[in-house]
């Protein structure tokens, strides 16, 4: 199926939203279009990206203003909807804030914005970004964030695990788990969840900034490859 | 007739959160020879000016907001507290 269209929602201090409109358009063979954070709807929009950067320059707290525009409101329609909403890094944080993702971002436990490349394993493959993974497979993709330490208090923690909405673990190249491969301290290792429908999913790792040998890593491409598939299923 | 109230919000990170500012701010004392500094927890104050009939009408208002909008509840814990009128802001 040819000529979805994805939206993606640029708040300012958002960044790599030409990254993702490009591995859309390129990698997925998709019709994709930037969208202000001040538009009203989404008519015609098959699913939506949310990018990474600093949305409303990440004050209060990282994501916590983005909620408030108006784009917000169409975005959370859709997922409503069962249609694919999917965040990456700042993005995820975004949709955390507006509640449709569990759990909250606290500042890494080294307290240093951490940029490097990182392997993330499949966990539960019934999201957009892992549809066309195997489970226990491991991606590398590079981070860049300050706060991407993901918590979420013991009795709730245990409840997205039960319902296996963690997608995405930290982990060695060969898939085991390590606190040296835990670039930020989040609980249980966590990169990735969905919602319990599993339509909405984020990671905080970016896969917009590794879909061709060109920018070093092409592990981004998989997960690209994956929200085209989910939507076709 | 209405008056400016100020109102203060306290978000503190819960007392089971990890707080690795805090921490790094205890380390750095203990360099410095500060004694006696076991813990040191960082938060942040908002400090809201309200327009209200009373104080406690301008902090009810805050109060409807600071635990879903200023604070994160997953994180972080919130004290509101009205401090006294803005005399210069009355309306």
């Amino acid at each position: 199926m040819a000529d979805l269209r994805f939206a993606v929602p640029v708040f300012p201090g958002t960044n790599c939203e030409g990254e993702v409109v490009h591995a859309l358009e390129t990698v997925a063979g998709q019709k994709a279009e930037l969208v202000w954070h001040q538009a009203r709807s989404l008519a015609g929009f098959d699913a939506a990206v949310v990018p990474g950067g600093f949305a409303h320059g990440d004050y209060l707290r990282a994501g916590a203003l983005a909620r408030f525009s108006p784009v917000m409101e169409p975005l959370a329609r859709m997922a409503e909807a069962g249609r694919p909403v999917v965040g990456i890094c700042n993005g995820f944080q975004i949709l955390q804030e507006a509640g449709l993702l569990p759990g909250a971002m606290q500042r890494n436990r080294s307290l240093a914005y951490v940029c490097r490349d990182v392997w993330v394993r499949a966990e539960d493959c019934g999201s957009p970004f892992t549809v066309g993974l195997e489970p226990g497979e491991a991606v590398r993709l590079p981070v860049g964030h300050a706060e991407g330490n993901f918590h979420l208090p013991d009795d709730e923690l245990e409840m997205i695990e039960t319902a296996n909405q963690v997608i995405f673990r930290y982990c060695e190249p060969d898939g085991g788990l390590s606190e040296a491969a835990n670039p930020n301290g989040s609980r249980n290792h966590i990169a990735g969840v969905r919602n319990r429908r599993g339509n909405v999913a984020a990671l905080m790792p970016h896969p917009d900034r590794a879909y061709e040998p060109l920018l070093g890593g092409v592990g981004g491409v998989r997960l690209f490859e994956s929200l085209v598939r989910w939507l076709e299923s | 007739m209405n008056s400016v109230f100020r109102v203060q919000v306290q978000v503190r990170l819960r007392p089971a959160i990890y707080d690795p500012q805090g921490e790094a701010i205890r380390r750095s004392l203990a360099a410095a020879g500060v004694e006696g500094v076991v813990s040191v927890r960082q938060g942040k104050l908002i400090e809201l000016e309200v327009q209200a009939a009373s104080a406690a009408e301008a902090e009810a208002r805050v109060r409807a907001i600071a635990g879903r909008v200023l604070s994160n509840p997953v994180l972080e814990d919130h004290v509101v507290e009205a401090v006294g009128s803005a005399p210069h802001r009355t309306v």
